[in-house]
């Protein structure tokens, strides 16, 4: 469930890049401040993703410090 | 540059991030090859896990700047190759851990490869496009750094904190990973007495 949301998520940038040819590309309005949108949308989903895994991590040594006793 | 070099608070601390977090990883690695401390080699490999992460990102927030500033995802610039090849000789690191079955050996293996891996990273990373005839890029070749910009101050008051901000950020991401290492390390010390 989780995968299909990140996916979701990566696919609306790929959705963004299809209109990259025309002139109202929104990309290239407003002094491309959208750009930078994009960038801080890419760290945030990176971290967000790597904390996900992080916290998978934990799990799994929480059961087997569990598991142990 | 329009509104794009506001990416300066997030496409370079990144690249920052990633070698102050290699640099403790290999820092760790020369510690670990003093002591042979499984400690030290939980730290290195952590760090550098992280370092990698940053690095990634760093690649990808570069690659869409380039698309809309420079006008293509990717272009042969001694830099953007450079970085690239960096990030790689670390990916690498990752895979070579991962491939070694014995933990003494995987961290001797693994520590001795950081220590060349490091100061390549840094050439090529930095130096080499520093001395690149032509390049595109900020701060390497024949181009002027940020600093040479007339940049106004605003930016330049927002972009030290950045950087600070973003390496605080990934040394708490690996200090997470370091702990719950340290846990499962601490378990297994107990359960076999040396």
């Amino acid at each position: 469930m989780k995968i299909k949301l990140i996916f979701l998520f990566l696919l609306s940038f790929i959705t963004n890049s299809l209109f990259a040819q025309t002139q109202q590309n929104p990309f290239y309005s407003n002094g491309k401040i959208y750009v930078v949108v994009t960038v801080m949308s890419i760290i945030f989903t990176g971290i967000i993703i790597y904390l996900v895994r992080i916290d998978r991590r934990l799990k799994k040594t929480e059961r087997e410090l569990k598991d142990n006793k | 540059m329009d509104e794009t070099v506001r990416n300066l608070n997030y496409h370079v601390p990144m690249w920052f991030t990633m070698i102050a977090l290699l640099s403790v990883s290999v820092a760790n690695s020369i510690k670990y090859l003093k002591t042979f401390d499984m400690r030290y080699d939980i730290i290195a490999s952590k760090c550098a896990g992280v370092g990698v992460v940053f690095g990634l990102m760093g690649l990808a927030t570069g690659s869409v700047w380039a698309r809309f500033s420079w006008g293509d995802w990717w272009t042969t610039d001694a830099k953007l190759n450079g970085a690239a090849i960096g990030v790689l000789m670390y990916l690498a690191y990752l895979i070579l851990r991962n491939s070694l079955e014995d933990a003494s050996k995987k961290a001797r293996v693994s520590s001795v490869y950081s220590i060349f891996a490091f100061p390549l990273f840094i050439v090529f990373a930095w130096v080499l496009p520093k001395m690149a005839a032509n390049s595109m890029h900020p701060g390497s070749g024949d181009t002027v750094g940020f600093n040479k910009y007339p940049l106004n101050n605003n930016l330049r008051m927002t972009f030290y904190p950045a950087v600070m901000g973003w390496i605080a950020m990934g040394w708490w991401l690996a200090t997470l990973l370091i702990r719950n290492e340290f846990l499962i390390h601490d378990k297994q010390s107990n359960e076999i007495p040396d």
